[in-house]
């Protein structure tokens, strides 16, 4: 119970918000700019890459060996190699950089399923009206890819507002800096400080969740939407009946 | 007065390779009590999931009431960083690695939960009543037909838990256990390029050695899906 009155006079305090190095305003700012950054680089070099396999109906053996690799692959190990390559040196490149090659396999499984989940008979009438490969790709396939895209994008996006926190870790700054400063510090002296910080990271967490589930919802086009509820709904009837 | 710069500079590029068989030889001994430690504790991690896992899933599989809160409790709990898992533990399991332990089993548990539910999801209907029909109760029909059934989805689950535990189990640094994860954190404050790497290569490698040995006993323990392969 100690710790948690510590954290709550942590948190109260409002220098600990508005400390300009230090704060959580700034580190707050610091961790969503790096996360920002990583998502778009991610997408950057993923979706162009999974639409053109979904699209060509080539290289999902790609797709799962990109995915496994980089599960087996500790971020921390990532985090701590990128610094000491000198062509990308320190500072925040290097944690965008490792970030992304974690967003990269949502994104990119996300994308290919997309383009593969497309009716054979709408691309078959596209082509018979005379699209040709590009129109169809733009036209057709990548609008009815975009509820996936989206799932992609929550899934990278959380994990990576996540993972970002283990910047602090090799110094690069973010939220996770108040939990790894406050280990640094001991338990005794500063437990409700770090209990304070693993809170506040749990909670940025689930608010990126939360707003991106919401973002998700509203990109899904209704009817994709709302037959998932009724068929839903109809099974649970008929396991009542 | 740029001249004491210099040297140490090219010192450094000399003397900070990427790999060195100098090191692992010096450092055998601290290297292989690394790999234990993180290979023990993700074994120790999955086993410990599983056990709470696989009866959780039966229960979430059984009364369908409670598959919707189970699913949404290991979301939520899936969502919430490691780093601030082990934060919000540490104060009140202490420093050391109990509070590692614990985190890993939580994080293994929701994958070994989603994997064993939707196994257990796959087996026909038909089978079920079937099983039911020649006189099996509802215990034997789950212990000698479902499981058996659902086995293909509770070694993915296994597999993918430890593949990430691997992985996980570095971030354990924060409270002095992390395994190969100490190895990468020291070597990142002191600048030493081969001491990050061979700990890392050590890192992937134990992942793939448990995975490759569960896809192993995953394949001996169904040989019917290898029949019906071939």
């Amino acid at each position: 119970m100690n710790y948690i009155n510590q954290a709550v006079v942590w948190l109260n305090d409002p220098l600990n918000w508005t400390n300009p190095g230090t704060g959580i305003f700034t580190l707050l700012e610091q961790h969503l700019r790096i996360t920002g950054a990583a998502v778009l680089l991610g997408c950057l070099v993923a979706w162009p890459l999974g639409l053109w396999l979904g699209h060509t109906g080539r290289g999902g053996g790609v797709v799962v060996v990109v995915s496994n690799v980089t599960l087996a692959i500790p971020t921390l190990a990532l985090l701590s190699i990128l610094p000491l390559i000198r062509a990308i040196g320190i500072g925040e490149l290097p944690v965008i950089i490792a970030l992304a090659v974690f967003a990269v396999p949502p994104l990119l499984a996300n994308a290919y399923t997309g383009l593969r989940s497309v009716d054979p008979e709408v691309r078959e009438a596209a082509q018979g009206m005379g699209l040709s490969g590009w129109q169809l790709l733009w036209r057709v396939e990548l609008p009815l890819a975009v509820p996936y895209l989206a799932a992609g994008l929550r899934t990278a996006a959380v994990q990576v507002v996540a993972t970002a926190s283990l910047a602090a870790l090799v110094a690069g700054g973010g939220l996770g800096e108040i939990i790894s400063d406050g280990f640094g510090l001991g338990l005794s002296r500063a437990g409700g400080q770090v209990l304070a910080g693993g809170l506040l990271v749990a909670v940025l967490a689930l608010m990126v969740e939360g707003v991106l589930a919401v973002v998700q919802r509203l990109v899904t086009p209704r009817p994709l939407r709302r037959s998932q509820r009724v068929r839903k709904s109809r099974t649970a009837v008929a396991a009542e009946s | 007065m740029s001249l004491p710069d210099s040297p140490p500079l090219a010192y450094a590029s000399s003397a900070n390779p990427w790999f060195s068989w100098q090191y692992v030889h010096d450092n055998s001994a601290t290297l292989v009590a690394a790999l234990r430690e993180h290979a023990s504790l993700t074994v120790e991690a999955v086993v410990l999931a599983a056990i709470v896992a696989i009866p959780l899933a039966v229960l979430a599989h059984w009364y369908h009431r409670s598959t919707g809160p189970i699913l949404a409790l290991s979301g939520v709990l899936y969502t919430i960083p490691s780093l601030a898992l082990f934060a919000v533990l540490a104060p009140f399991i202490g420093i050391g690695r109990g509070t590692v332990l614990i985190g890993l089993v939580i994080y293994a548990l929701l994958v070994i939960v989603r994997n064993t539910l939707a196994g257990l999801g796959q087996v026909p209907d038909d089978v079920r009543e079937a099983a039911r029909g020649m006189g099996y109760g509802r215990f034997a029909s789950l212990i000698r037909i479902e499981l058996p059934l659902a086995l293909p989805g509770i070694i993915t689950g296994l597999r993918l838990a430890t593949v990430s535990t691997v992985a996980l189990t570095t971030v354990g640094v924060l409270v002095g256990h992390g395994g190969l994860g100490q190895l990468i954190t020291t070597g990142f404050h002191a600048n030493y390029r081969a001491e990050i790497t061979t700990a890392t290569v050590l890192a992937v490698v134990l992942a793939l050695v448990l995975d490759l040995l569960l896809a192993g006993a995953g394949r001996l323990l169904t040989p019917w899906l290898r029949r019906r392969a071939s």
